[in-house]
């Protein structure tokens, strides 16, 4: 299992665990975390599951697509260089304790 | 005064969605949400796409359990409403939650449809594609070889179709329209994707309909044959009405509702694909079956009931569908009169008296989402303003 760390806007974290492969968005969404809405199921559509990598774990989340930055640019808050869709990041062991930020708004 | 009792009926996208929003709205009276189906509430879009390659069900579920514990929502899953009594503000029930009958200030119809079975004889040898079973069904059978064939090159069927492909099997695709997708894209993005699909060497029988099925393959209007071993009917859906109507409520494709998605009885609501609403642009009432509608209609009447007042339903429509590798997206919603330019390979305007309807793209999520900024209220694009934004 992997350990995911998702810190709210007003600064309430919320740790949870899922299995490898899952996606951060479908982590949350799966474990009610709230922040996260996930709208179109990871389908790259909607950019209701908008969060900000941690900088200690930027390096390793990778880059985000082209589409990833086209749809982003739907997002109901701020983008940032750290902002990721993110139903596109899917979660490996060197993920294990990554930490998110979740904006104020999805929608 | 804000009503302290709300029915939710039907457990899918829009259902969930309305109990999610109303507490996020604040609403603290009780909420009960009914479902049919067994299991949590869950997204029907992957059962076209990845779940017949993974299936992994677990990634469908909208909700775990604990959200309707800490929410307070009570779920009565594998239950049916059997009537709207209106006068005493009642539903009846049947089922695991209970063969009884159960009081509401306010109610949302949230019953979405069921698949169309068309007077073709043998249908009972076909399979359907709308629940977490059906997908299920479909599954398995394709563990093994098969010669498929698909009634309707609809979203579904073609959706389904390419997933089939993809894993080996031999398949056809049977469309009484002359084109693909005809009720809801251009002529143009029918070509695309029909050229697509011959290409992944699917066979497409267009024009043509079925007119019976049995064990070894579906007869055609003009006395061909396709011979299957496996039959999808993917001929399109029927909103579930009939309790509605049953209760005298207005229904016209779709249980009928205002800009504030009542319906004629002002202590009803009604959304997504059961629903008949106002196109915000347009005025001309519309039935729409996407993941979008659902939602953005379960939010406006969330905040309706939490707040006492909303203003009008004015979300841009959105859809998409992926087949194989090509990932259609339409930005709006075009009425069967909408003209259409192609403005590049892959990327078809919509247009009609009030201008710029719909943008249809294909892996191209970039003139999606300026599509969906220029089609947002009040605003009229024409084409000259859409190949601005779309090639600033
Ligand atoms: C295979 C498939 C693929 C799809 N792909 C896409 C896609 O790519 N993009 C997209 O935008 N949309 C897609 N859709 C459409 C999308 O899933 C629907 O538009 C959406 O689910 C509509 O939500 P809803 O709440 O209106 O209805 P539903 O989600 O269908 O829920 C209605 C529920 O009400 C229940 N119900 C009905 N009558 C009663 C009763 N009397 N008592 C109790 N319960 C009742 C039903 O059992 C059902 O569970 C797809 C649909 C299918 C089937
Ligand atoms: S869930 Fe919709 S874009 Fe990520």
């Amino acid at each position: 299992m992997i350990k995911v760390t998702y810190v709210a806007h007003d600064g309430t974290e919320t740790v949870i665990e899922a299995e490898e492969g899952t996606s951060v968005m479908q982590a949350a969404v799966s474990n009610d975390v709230e922040g996260i809405v996930g709208e179109c199921g990871g389908s790259m559509m909607c950019a209701t599951c908008h969060c900000y990598v941690d900088e200690a774990w930027e390096a390793r989340t990778g880059q985000r697509s082209d589409d990833e930055d086209e749809m982003l640019e739907g997002a109901a808050s701020e983008v940032t260089e750290r902002s990721r869709l993110s139903c596109q990041i899917k979660l490996d062991p060197s993920l294990d304790g990554l930490v998110v930020h979740l904006p104020e708004e999805q929608l | 005064m804000s009503p302290s009792r709300v029915v939710i009926v039907g457990a899918g996208q829009g259902g969930l969605q309305a109990a999610i929003s109303l507490r996020q709205n604040g609403f603290d009276g009780a909420i009960t949400l009914i479902g049919a189906e067994p299991g949590l509430p869950y997204q029907r879009p992957p059962l076209s796409k990845a779940y017949l390659l993974d299936g992994k069900a677990e990634a469908l579920t909208l909700r775990p359990a604990s959200f309707f514990e800490s929410k307070q929502v009570t779920y009565l899953p594998d239950t049916r409403m059997l009537e709207i009594d209106r006068g005493a503000c009642e539903v009846r029930l049947d089922g695991v939650g209970g063969d009884r009958r159960l009081g509401y200030d306010h109610l949302i119809l949230a019953t979405g449809t069921r698949n169309l079975r068309p007077p073709i004889d043998g249908l009972e040898h076909a399979f359907d594609l709308r629940t977490l079973a059906d997908a299920g069904r479909l599954r398995e059978a394709l563990a093994a070889p098969r010669r498929i064939a698909v009634i309707g090159g609809g979203f579904i069927g073609l959706e389904f179709a390419a997933v089939a492909r993809k894993l080996g099997h031999e398949v056809r695709v049977i469309e009484a329209a002359p084109r693909l997708m005809a009720r809801a894209v251009s002529p143009a993005m029918s070509r695309h994707f029909e050229a697509w699909h011959r290409a992944q060497g699917v066979a497409l029988h267009l024009g043509r309909a079925a007119i019976g099925v049995d064990a070894a393959g579906v007869a055609l209007d003009d006395g061909a044959r396709v011979e299957a071993d496996f039959v999808l009917l993917a001929a399109g859906v029927r909103p579930n009405t009939e309790l509605a109507e049953a209760a005298g409520i207005e229904t016209v494709n779709g249980v009928s509702v205002d800009a504030q998605l009542l319906t004629s009885d002002p202590a009803i609501s009604a959304l997504g694909d059961c629903a008949s609403f106002p196109d915000p642009r347009s005025g001309a009432m519309v039935r729409l079956e996407s993941v979008q509608a659902a939602t953005d209609h379960a939010r406006l009447i969330a905040a309706r009931i939490a707040k006492g007042a909303c203003p009008d339903y004015a979300a841009v429509p959105w859809f998409w569908s992926d087949q194989g590798d090509q990932k259609l997206q339409i930005a709006g919603f075009a009425g069967p009169a909408a003209t259409e330019e192609v403005v590049a390979d892959g990327l078809v305007a919509r247009f009609d008296a009030g201008g710029l309807a719909a943008v249809e793209t294909v892996n191209n999520a970039r003139t999606h989402m300026k599509a969906r900024r220029l089609l947002a209220p009040g605003g009229s694009a024409d084409l000259a303003a859409l190949k601005d934004a779309i090639f600033a």
